[in-house]
Formats: structure tokens, C-alpha cells, sequence
């Protein structure tokens, strides 16, 4: 972590991170991202714009997905953020990361953390989502490598899977 | 993945080698990693296009000596990015040739303090005229480069143009026009370097070619062979954008690297990558073409010229690979293609898939819908009647020995995309909608592996070592970027050793363990790449054989501890292949004439499309892919390349705008510069026939460029199909359907206002 | 990343009282940032001047939604997603749920606000043009006190507003009188999603007879700010819907607009394209009419 600066202008967050309470003494307009990234050394979470547009830096926060490039640290305080190193359970992959992987969603894979949560998040509104709804609920995730097909592939997939169960 | 006697690992999707990594978050990129006493490196650049620096200025209240500066004085090899003509400078040291041009370079432990300090840079320049368009570079009033701002040259003659003329029913002409496009990968340019006397430079970086960059660092730093390391990390897209572009940011850190004695991490924001790094060349591309009166082309001329931008670096190659493309998969019985790369003051453009081949294309199959129409017959038939057939030569006089059959692909992707019914549907819908829907074809080809004696020249080694566990590596410098290298060079190694999938690594491109395999770039690591590890592979068994610990049939434990007594008794088990041309091809450097690919996939894409004229947008609806590529060595993957493709290529055609104002990109924000999101893009259906390839693994052919071929002009046809206006210029933007369509027809370039393409 | 976060203060009071009184003591100091997903991009970029930011994302009572019998009051915080996802919002003022889906991806419609939009004061901004239509008022306060402002006096000039530098919108207020009224609402941007409008059209009529009962329609990315057509509602005023009616409101709506030429689009091609919505939505209520 790098920033300069007097340690008076830093002030005291607190949030959960994939389930562990974190405390932090951070500058208030540090992008949640690059806490994540920096201080909390969690390098899934990616940037590709820095301008709310590609989605790679996508996070859940309180269980909506948002950009986290475009929060500041102090608004995340008291919430619960969940981050790609959040989605599998210990070694066991979430069904979403299952189908990623047979389905080829991910090819050079730095959009595939945020498009993961971003998938986790439509099926946890929408559990039988349409393409179209698949289409539009990843319409923020930019990917660059596959033309989307086998994402969309992935996501019904993993769709059908959680249904079945 | 089960392994059977036969093999059979090549021809299924074996799971991603480092997919696991990569939907868990732990795959490690550049940015990701973060070395002891690692300091922050950033550029300062040109605010010009052109002009000599007459004083660099350090704003006082700036604490310097805090900070590590570099200029041209301090390199200490050769101040160039050594290439081809190694004419680019690393850092300018008195003339400036681009807007963005890197001329000093700082380094500082804190990120913030580093970008402030380049904002206290300042610098005064003498400006000097620049060249920002084709016809002023071409006029060669002002020159900014050589003796006649031409990078390079080329001319290929087949037959006896001159002569077809006389006896043509019809000449043909036509115009084109590409623009540039970015390549937008989603992770942008990265480096980190460390030096110490010992060792010698180390860059670790987002890469395609380690061995690209260890020549160019070699020649910068002025260190031999082995005093200089090059590490390709998780790379996050490439596509080309870093085929030699690293070789500039990996020098420039090596540079702080060997000043300050501290690693330095070089990372571009988006607004730096996309306004410094290269585009694809813009493109013109004229037609003047002899038909005769059933539509045959008697002969003609193709005049193709690229915008290379300020410096060589790779224009003649994307140049040569345009060339030999711009006739397409045609028979032309004489032909004249000349064509030139020319120089701009813009920074330089680059490698992007398809490589020249995009551009010429383009032209290429617009310029046969034009043909269709003059002759007057369909589009479909024009194709037909001009189709290379097996003994037929190309443009450059090579003979297809293999057994294409276009006119029967033609026929099959007639019917998957339902071509003829739809366009009789869509000829009564038009007649009262305003939406008014098309169909649009591209039959083209795609040469893979370096052109001509390129692959000789380039003498790939490959290598691949087996351990005492039983686990084999493979060892290539050729780099994982999203196309899947590791899956693909691995299911080849497991199935020509028969062992499980599983038993099979490869190792980290890094230029002190991998030999040199070549550069992962020209559609040839599957092709070429994958038969040298198949022969290494085979020679691992072979060793195995001669020394009597293994037989011809054997299980993956009997493999294991054959390997364990050999490294035991003999050291280490490895096998390295090197590349060898096949016999009998044969390339003419100078005439530009004779074999110019090892093998050509062959493809021919459909698009539907839909022209709202209240908004005068196009959206694509669907899409058909069908190619001949040899052999489909892993059916996910290969779907992958081809739907990846066709996206960038539809975004190539109708959204991607590169808006430059003085050589300078001025939408260099993923805001303003658009590409299809999820929401934009058809379904993009996938099809392959196989008919093998003596040169390539498991008769594979390459497949990562093709797909960038064919969807511009099958779309750019498609729009003439649903409104009966002809367009000859990509991106077509929905402002110029609104132009041509209620406006005067097109203006002369040179009053164009500044927010239009810059490639005319 | 282009800005220093040690160079930035950022408070949260936590409490509507708290943020007036912070921006009455220190008038044209604070920037009230709620959601972030425009003043972010500007900070990122390095181009934000402000250095004291105060926000607004904690205020429970600005992200009510008020449903009264005459009006629904939607708090300046409520997200897009919030808004689209809102029985009567989208129900009742369905220009404005379709507008809230039209902003950005799913994860900036989560962050983003009404009132952001609102107060940053694009013109291209997709929720204003419905605004305008839907005849909205705004509650602005102060520590001085409240006012209620009619939306369309808000934008004073290209990024200009009403607002006093030490006050906030604290709700949007939208009338309940739409039903029976035919909607219509379509933007043009370069592409399907997280796209900035090139031109956008929100409108709105009441037909009885085949005649325009009342009209209201209003663009957005035609002007420095976004606008009611007033003009061509006049003209339309009392007319029967017919194609002959359709060029008259063309020529009308080019004489109204003032667009321009800018990075993404062009000044005739906004024009033509708004004169086409127009007519487009002309065709609607008039094939709507032929059932009535």
C-alpha cells in the first residue's frame, strides 16, 4: 500500500470480507477495490478501467453486485463483501465455477472473477433467468476473449444444475 | 479424462490446465504481484506530434532526488526497441515523431507522488508539420520518415495483366477503407523488472513473445544472452497488443530497473494503454478488376496501402500478410498487387489478429458483391464461378495440393444460416418495415505460420523432459493468453505418450527454462508449435525404448518407472525438436512468389442482419461460422477462438470507432471507444469440417486469426442486401448510414470535420 | 488511477440535519456524493476538483419511497434498481423504471441514484427526459428550510442548476395522473447496454378521437440541458393523428433542438434521429387510436 499522506486523514472501517471481520485504518476516498487488492492482498478482484465499465472489478456488497472501483472504502463500512476467493466453498467449486470450466466461459480469465459474480448474482435473483435476462444481467461484464456464447452457455448450465438440486 | 489405448485425449475438451486457477481468482497476473522494495515506474510523454524537444523542465517544488529519472543518456546499449528496422527509439532524445512518444521515465516507491511528479514534468518543443492522413503521407510533400515516408514495398505479378483489359466484358473498380481498431484485451499492459550485476535483467510481464522481448532488452541494456530473463505471467488478453508492444514498457522498466537497483512495476491505466500502445493499421485498399461476361475474373489489379504510423516495427509483415491475402480465395489467372506501408505521425500501429489479412479481405469480399452486381448475377454466384479449385495456384503461384472444396462449404453454410429462404422472406418483409433485414456472405481463407521461409527463419526449438514421478513437461516459449496453448500442447504431448492427460505440465514461459519456440503469434502454435512437441514427446519414448526400459506397449506406472531408472542411470530425460520446412516448398523473398503458407483454412460466414432506419443502427441477428481447419483438436476451445473472433470482428465492423485528433486518440476511454457488450452480439453459431493438414498436429491447421476475416464484409454485404446502399469503409457507424442515406453523397476527405475516421 | 485518496476527505454524518448544516457552515466546499458512479469516474480520472466530499449513501431518509394517494415521492438515494424493481414505479411511471434500466449495467443501477443523476445534470442522463414528462417536482432543502421546485425549472443551463450551494434534493415527486395515457420511451446509444445516449425520447399522450388530448415529450442529448419540447407540443396540441401530422412535428422538434457535435455523435444525426422517435411515437398513438 502506497498512499502518502498524514495519518490524521485516515480514518477506521470495518467490514466483513468472505466471512472475516477485517479492521482497517485507511484514507476514506481509497477505492474499494484497490483496499481489497492492496491491503487485503485479495488480487482476484481486477481492474480494467477505473471507470464502472468493463465490470472486471465487480464485488458483492451486501449482496448486490456493484463496481468496486467506483466505491470509497467509508461507504463499504459495516457491510458484508464477498469476492471471487469467496464463491468456492474451501476446494469445492460453486456450480457456476464448475460450468465456467467445462463450458470454456473462462479463456484468458481477467474478466472472470467479476464475470463470475456477476453470474452468482442474476442466479440469485433470477434462479431460471432467460437468455435475454442472462444477456442483460451480464450486459456490465465486459469480456473481451470468448464473444460471450460460452458464458451464457455456463450460466444455463449452472442454472439447470441448481434447479435439478 | 480417461485414457485409452489409442489415444483419442486430442479431439476432446480436456479441461483448461490452469482454468481452475483462473475461475478461483488465483491466477496470478502481473498486477497481482508485488516484489520486496518494488518501486512504482511511470512514462512522461510527448504532448506533439512532431518536433524537436528544446528544454525538459522539473517543477522545483517537486522533491527529485526522492524519485529515480531516466532519459536516452542513460541507456546503456542501443537506444532502440530492436524489431525488424530498429528505428524505434526507447525513449526519444531530441526528435519526437508521435503524440505520446515516451521521453523520460520516473520511478518512486509511491504511486501518487510518481503520478504527480510526470505532471511536473514539463517540456517545451519546436513543432514541426505533421502527416496525419494516407494521401498526405502518400503525396510526400512533407516527409517524415526515409527518404519517402515508405516503410516498405511490395509486388506480386501473376500472369499478364496488362493484357486482360482488352478482352474484359467489364472492369470493375471499387475503393476501401479500414479504420484502426484497439485491441482492448482487458488487462492492460504490465511489466515488472529487477537487476542485479549477477543476474542480470529480469522482466516479468503480460506477454505473448518472452523471447521478443529478451532480444530487445538484450540490445537496450546491453547485456548478453544470459545476463537477461523474461518471464510471461498470467497474461489477461492479447490478440496481438502484446506481441512487440511489451518489449517497450519491459524495457522502460528494465531501464529504472538497472538505474535504481529496485524492482519496478510499469502498469498502464486504460487512458495510457489505449492513447500510447498500437492499433491495428488503417487500410485503402483500390480494385480494378477485368470480368468477363459470365463473370469469370480474367485478371487485375489490387492495390493495397497500410497506415503504419510513426515507426517500422512491424508494418511489413502486417503488410506481407495483407498482400498475399488480398486476392482472397479466388482464381485469378493474372493479377498485379502492389501495396505500401506508410508512414504517420501517430503512434506506431501493431500486431492485431488477422494481421493485414482483416484489411484486405474486407476489401476483397465487398469488391465481389460489386463484381455480382455489375455482372449481374447473385453474390453467391460470382463466388462460385471464381472458387480455387485443388491444382489451381493463388495469387502467388501456389499450388492447392489439398482437396478444398469451397463451392460445397459455400453450399453448407447456404444452409445453415437458411441463407436463400430468409432472403426471400426478407425481400417481401422490407418492402413495409423500417426495419429492413439483409443477408450477407465472406468466403475467405487464412494462412497459418509465418509467411514463406518465416518458420525457417524463425527455427523454433521445442522441448520436453519427463520426471522420476512419470510427469512429463513440456517446454515452449510459445504463451498462454486465453486461446488455450497449455490445454491444447498438452493433450498433444499426453496423447502422442499415451499417458493420462493429467500426467502432463508445461512449464512457465520463461526464457531460462524454455527453449526458444517462437513467438505465440501467426495462428501457428497448434499448428506448428504442437507437431514439434508431438515429435518431442515421441522422442522421450524413444529413449526410453533404445535403452531398454521400455517396451512399445506400456501403462503410465511401467512410463513412470522406466523414467525413474533412466534419470537414475543416464540424468536427465528430455527431448528437444527443432523445426525443419517441409521439402519441396518453396518461397521467392524478392518476386513475392511460390508457397507462401505451410496450409490455409478455409472459411465461409453468413450474416444476418437488421438496418433500423429511425435510428440507423445495424444489429447483427445471427451468425454462421463454418470453416475447414484441418482437425479440431479440442472442440470447446476451438468454438472459443472462433465466437471470440467474429465478436471482435463484428465490433471491427460496426462499433468500433478510434477518434483521433493530431495523431492522438481522443475517446481513450472504454466510455467512448465501444465495444459489444453481452447485450449487442447474435448468436454466434459454430461449424467445422476437418480434412487434415500433413503439416500440422494431428492435421490441425491455425484457427485464432481466421475468424477475424470473414463478419466485416459479410455484414458491410449484408446492409447493401437490406437497404441497396453500398458502403465501402468500416466501422460503419449509424452517423454514416444517416449520411449516406439523407445527406449529399460523401464529401471530399479533406473537409471531413475532426470527429470522423482518420483512414481516408 | 489518477488521484491521491490522501488528498480527499470523505464524511459521513449520517443524518439528512448533519449533511445540511455541513453544507451551510461551509458553502461550495462539500460535493455530496451518494452512489458514486459519476463523481468516481471523474475522481479516478483524475478530474474531479472537488476535495471534500460528503456522502449521502448512509441517509435512511432519503432512500424512502413514499406511495400517496396523489403522488409517489421517490427519495433523492433510491438506486435505479431500487426504482425499477418498484411495484408502483413501475406500474404507474414505467418511462422512468425502463430509463432506470437503461443506466449502465446491473452494478451501476445498484449504486446509482435519481438524485445523482439528477443533480449531476447531463443532458444525456436517461432518467430526466421521463422526469420532464411525468411533470415531477423536486423537494429541495436546506437547513434554511424546504421548497418545492417543478422539475422542469431545475436545468438552468449545460450542467447549471437550481440548486443553492448549501442545498440537497431530498425527493422527487411524481404525480399520479398518467393512466390512460399511452408511454413511450427509446434511447439511442452506440450500443444495447452501458451506453451514453446519443439521443434519448421520453413521451407521453392522451388521445381522445384520434386527437392528441395532451402531449408531453421530452429529449435528452439535444440541448446543454434536457428538454420538454414545448414548441411541439403546442403544435400538436389538439391535432388528429395522422401522417400528415408527422412532417409538421419533425420540422417543429429541428427548430426546438440545439445538438451538437461531440465525441459520439453527430449534430444532423441527433436531429434526424430525434425527429424519427418523435415520429415514431406519433405512429404509436396512432395505431393505438385506431383501437380506441
Amino acid at each position: 500500500m502506497n498512499s502518502s499522506g498524514d495519518a490524521k486523514t485516515k480514518c477506521d472501517v470495518s467490514f466483513t470480507v468472505n466471512g472475516e471481520v477485517k479492521r482497517l485504518r485507511v484514507h476514506p476516498m481509497e477505492r474499494l477495490l484497490d483496499v481489497l487488492r492492496n491491503e487485503l492482498g485479495l488480487t482476484g478482484t481486477k481492474e480494467g478501467c477505473g471507470e464502472g465499465e468493463c465490470g472486471s472489478c465487480s464485488v458483492l456488497l451486501d449482496g448486490l453486485l456493484v463496481n468496486s472501483c467506483l466505491i470509497p472504502v467509508t461507504q463499504a463500512d459495516g457491510s458484508n463483501v464477498v469476492t471471487i476467493e469467496g464463491i468456492a466453498a474451501h476446494s469445492l467449486l460453486h456450480p457456476l465455477q464448475k460450468a465456467f470450466l467445462e463450458c470454456g466461459g473462462a479463456q484468458c480469465g481477467i474478466c472472470t472473477p467479476g464475470m463470475i459474480l456477476a453470474a452468482v448474482h442474476l442466479l440469485e435473483k433470477k434462479p431460471e433467468p432467460t437468455q435475454a435476462e442472462i444477456r442483460e444481467g451480464l450486459a456490465g461484464n465486459l469480456c473481451r476473449c470468448t464473444g460471450y456464447m460460452q458464458i451464457f452457455e455456463a450460466v444455463t448450465k449452472a442454472a439447470q444444475q441448481r434447479v435439478v438440486r | 479424462m480417461a485414457n485409452s489405448k489409442e489415444g483419442h485425449i486430442v479431439g476432446t475438451s480436456a479441461p483448461r490446465k490452469e482454468g481452475r486457477d483462473k475461475v478461483t481468482g488465483a491466477a496470478r497476473y502481473v498486477d497481482d504481484m508485488v516484489l520486496p522494495g518494488m518501486l512504482y515506474g511511470a512514462t512522461v510523454r510527448s504532448t506533439t506530434a512532431r518536433g524537436k524537444i528544446k528544454k525538459i523542465s522539473f517543477d522545483p517544488r517537486v522533491a527529485w532526488d526522492e524519485f529515480v529519472v531516466v532519459t536516452a543518456k542513460d541507456i546503456p546499449g542501443q537506444n532502440c526497441i530492436a524489431l525488424i528496422l530498429d528505428d524505434q527509439p526507447c525513449l526519444a532524445a531530441e526528435t519526437i515523431n508521435h503524440p505520446e512518444e515516451p521521453i523520460l521515465l520516473l520511478a518512486h516507491a509511491d504511486r501518487h507522488k510518481l503520478r504527480k511528479a510526470v505532471e511536473a514534468v514539463s517540456i517545451e518543443y519546436e513543432t514541426l508539420p505533421p502527416v496525419h492522413t494516407l494521401q498526405e503521407s502518400e503525396k510526400q510533400s512533407t516527409i517524415i520518415w526515409g527518404a519517402d515516408n515508405t516503410f516498405k514495398t511490395f509486388l506480386v505479378e501473376k500472369g499478364d495483366v496488362d493484357s486482360v483489359w482488352k478482352d474484359a466484358a467489364h472492369i470493375v473498380e471499387g475503393e476501401y477503407f479500414t479504420g484502426a481498431q484497439e485491441q482492448l484485451y482487458i488487462e492492460n499492459n504490465g511489466v515488472i523488472a529487477a537487476f542485479d550485476p549477477e543476474h542480470g535483467v529480469t522482466v516479468w510481464g503480460s506477454l505473448q513473445c518472452p523471447y521478443y522481448v529478451h532480444k530487445a532488452l538484450m540490445a537496450l541494456c546491453g547485456l548478453p544472452e544470459d545476463k537477461v530473463r523474461v518471464v510471461q505471467m498470467e497474461t489477461g488478453g492479447a490478440f496481438g497488443g502484446k506481441e512487440e508492444y511489451p518489449s517497450m514498457i519491459g524495457g522502460h522498466a528494465a531501464l529504472l530497473a538497472m538505474k535504481s537497483a529496485r524492482p519496478v512495476k510499469i502498469v498502464y491505466d486504460r487512458m495510457e494503454d489505449m492513447v500510447a500502445t498500437t492499433k491495428r493499421h488503417p487500410s485503402r485498399t483500390r480494385h480494378r478488376t477485368a470480368v468477363s461476361k459470365d463473370g469469370k475474373i480474367l485478371g487485375g489489379e489490387i492495390e493495397f496501402v497500410i497506415d503504419g504510423g510513426a515507426y517500422a516495427t512491424l508494418s511489413s509483415v502486417v503488410l506481407s500478410r495483407g498482400t498475399i491475402h488480398a486476392g482472397g480465395p479466388y482464381y485469378w489467372p493474372s493479377v498485379r498487387i502492389r501495396t505500401r506501408a506508410m508512414a504517420t505521425n501517430t503512434p506506431p500501429h501493431g500486431a492485431f489478429r488477422g494481421f493485414g489479412a482483416p484489411q484486405s479481405l474486407f476489401a476483397m469480399e465487398r469488391h465481389m458483391d460489386r463484381i455480382a452486381e455489375v455482372v449481374g448475377i447473385s453474390p453467391i454466384e460470382i463466388r462460385r464461378r471464381n472458387f480455387l479449385k485443388p491444382g489451381q495456384t493463388t495469387t502467388t503461384q501456389q499450388t492447392i495440393h489439398e482437396n478444398i472444396d469451397l463451392d460445397q462449404l459455400l453450399s453448407r453454410a447456404l444452409e445453415l444460416s437458411d441463407y436463400h429462404a430468409k432472403k426471400k422472406h426478407f425481400a417481401v418483409e422490407n418492402k413495409t418495415r423500417a426495419r429492413k433485414k439483409g443477408m450477407g456472405i465472406a468466403t475467405f481463407l487464412h494462412g497459418a505460420g509465418f509467411t514463406g521461409s518465416g518458420e525457417r527463419y524463425l527455427n523454433s526449438l521445442v522441448g520436453v523432459e519427463a520426471r522420476a514421478d512419470g510427469v512429463v513437461r513440456v517446454l515452449v516459449s510459445s504463451a498462454e493468453f486465453g486461446q488455450g496453448t497449455n490445454t491444447v500442447l498438452c493433450q498433444i504431448a499426453a496423447e502422442a505418450l499415451n499417458l493420462p492427460y493429467e500426467n502432463v505440465v508445461i512449464a512457465q514461459p520463461d526464457t531460462t527454462v524454455v527453449p526458444n519456440s517462437g513467438p505465440t503469434v501467426a495462428s501457428r502454435t497448434a499448428m506448428i508449435v504442437g507437431k514439434l512437441v508431438q515429435s518431442a514427446a515421441t522422442g522421450i519414448k524413444h529413449t526410453l525404448a533404445e535403452a531398454g526400459l521400455l517396451s512399445e506397449d506400456y501403462t503410465p506406472e511401467q512410463f513412470r518407472a522406466a523414467c525413474r531408472e533412466y534419470l537414475a542411470a543416464h540424468g536427465p530425460l528430455k527431448s528437444e525438436v527443432r523445426y525443419e520446412a517441409p521439402p519441396g516448398v518453396y518461397w521467392d523473398d524478392e518476386k513475392y512468389r511460390g508457397e507462401a503458407y505451410a496450409a490455409f483454412a478455409w472459411a465461409v460466414y453468413v450474416a444476418e442482419v437488421t438496418v433500423d432506419l429511425t435510428t440507423y443502427s445495424v444489429t447483427v441477428d445471427d451468425f454462421v461460422a463454418l470453416q475447414e481447419i484441418g482437425k479440431v483438436l479440442h472442440p470447446v476451445l476451438a468454438e472459443g477462438q472462433i465466437t471470440g473472433g467474429v465478436a471482435q470482428a463484428i465490433g471491427f465492423a460496426l462499433y468500433e470507432n478510434v477518434v483521433w485528433q493530431d495523431g492522438r486518440m481522443v475517446n481513450n476511454q472504454m466510455t467512448n471507444y465501444i465495444m459489444p457488450t453481452s447485450a449487442d452480439l447474435p448468436p454466434i453459431r459454430v461449424f467445422f469440417e476437418q480434412n487434415g493438414n500433413i503439416h500440422g498436429a494431428h492435421g490441425a491447421k491455425g484457427i485464432g486469426e481466421l475468424p477475424m476475416d470473414g463478419p466485416a464484409p459479410a455484414i458491410v454485404n449484408a446492409v447493401e442486401d437490406a437497404i441497396g446502399v453500398r458502403f465501402h469503409s468500416i466501422p460503419l457507424l449509424p452517423e454514416d448510414l444517416f449520411h449516406a442515406l439523407e445527406e449529399e453523397p460523401p464529401v471530399a476527405s479533406s473537409s471531413l470535420p475532426a470527429f470522423t475516421r482518420g483512414a481516408r | 488511477m489518477r488521484a491521491d485518496p490522501a488528498d480527499y476527505k470523505l464524511v459521513s454524518p449520517g443524518s439528512l440535519q448533519s449533511v445540511l448544516a455541513l453544507l451551510s457552515a461551509e458553502p461550495k466546499q462539500w460535493l455530496p456524493i451518494a452512489g458514486g458512479t459519476d463523481v468516481m469516474v471523474l475522481y479516478s480520472a483524475g478530474k474531479l476538483p472537488n476535495r471534500d466530499l460528503v456522502s449521502l449513501w448512509n441517509i435512511p431518509e432519503l432512500r424512502q419511497v413514499e406511495v400517496l394517494p396523489n403522488e409517489i415521492r421517490v427519495g433523492a438515494a433510491c438506486t435505479f434498481t431500487a426504482l425499477r424493481n418498484h411495484h408502483f414505479i413501475s406500474r404507474e411511471f414505467s418511462l422512468l423504471a425502463t430509463a432506470a434500466s437503461w443506466t449502465g449495467g446491473i452494478a451501476n443501477q445498484n449504486r446509482g441514484t435519481l438524485g445523482g443523476n439528477i443533480a449531476n445534470a447531463s443532458p444525456a442522463a436517461d432518467s430526466l427526459p421521463a422526469l420532464l414528462v411525468y411533470d415531477a417536482e423536486l423537494t429541495l432543502v436546506s437547513i434554511r428550510g424546504e421548497r418545492r421546485l417543478p422539475y422542469r425549472e431545475f436545468h438552468t443551463g449545460y450542467k447549471q442548476t437550481a440548486l443553492e450551494p448549501d442545498e440537497l434534493i431530498r425527493d422527487i415527486s411524481l404525480p399520479r395522473r398518467f393512466s390512460g395515457y399511452i408511454s413511450y420511451t427509446r434511447k439511442v446509444g452506440a450500443r444495447n447496454a452501458q451506453a451514453i445516449s446519443k439521443v434519448c425520447l421520453a413521451a407521453l399522450g392522451r388521445i381522445a378521437n384520434r386527437t392528441i388530448r395532451d402531449v408531453h415529450l421530452a429529449l435528452g442529448s439535444v440541448a446543454p440541458t434536457p428538454l420538454r419540447l414545448n414548441e411541439t407540443e403546442r403544435m400538436l396540441s389538439g391535432k388528429k393523428v395522422e401522417p400528415s401530422l408527422f412532417e409538421a412535428a419533425r420540422r417543429t422538434v429541428a427548430h426546438e433542438i440545439r445538438p451538437i457535435d461531440d465525441i459520439r455523435s453527430t449534430a444532423r444525426y441527433r436531429a434526424a434521429v430525434a425527429g424519427n422517435l418523435v415520429v415514431e411515437f406519433l405512429e404509436k398513438l396512432a395505431a393505438e387510436s385506431a383501437h380506441s
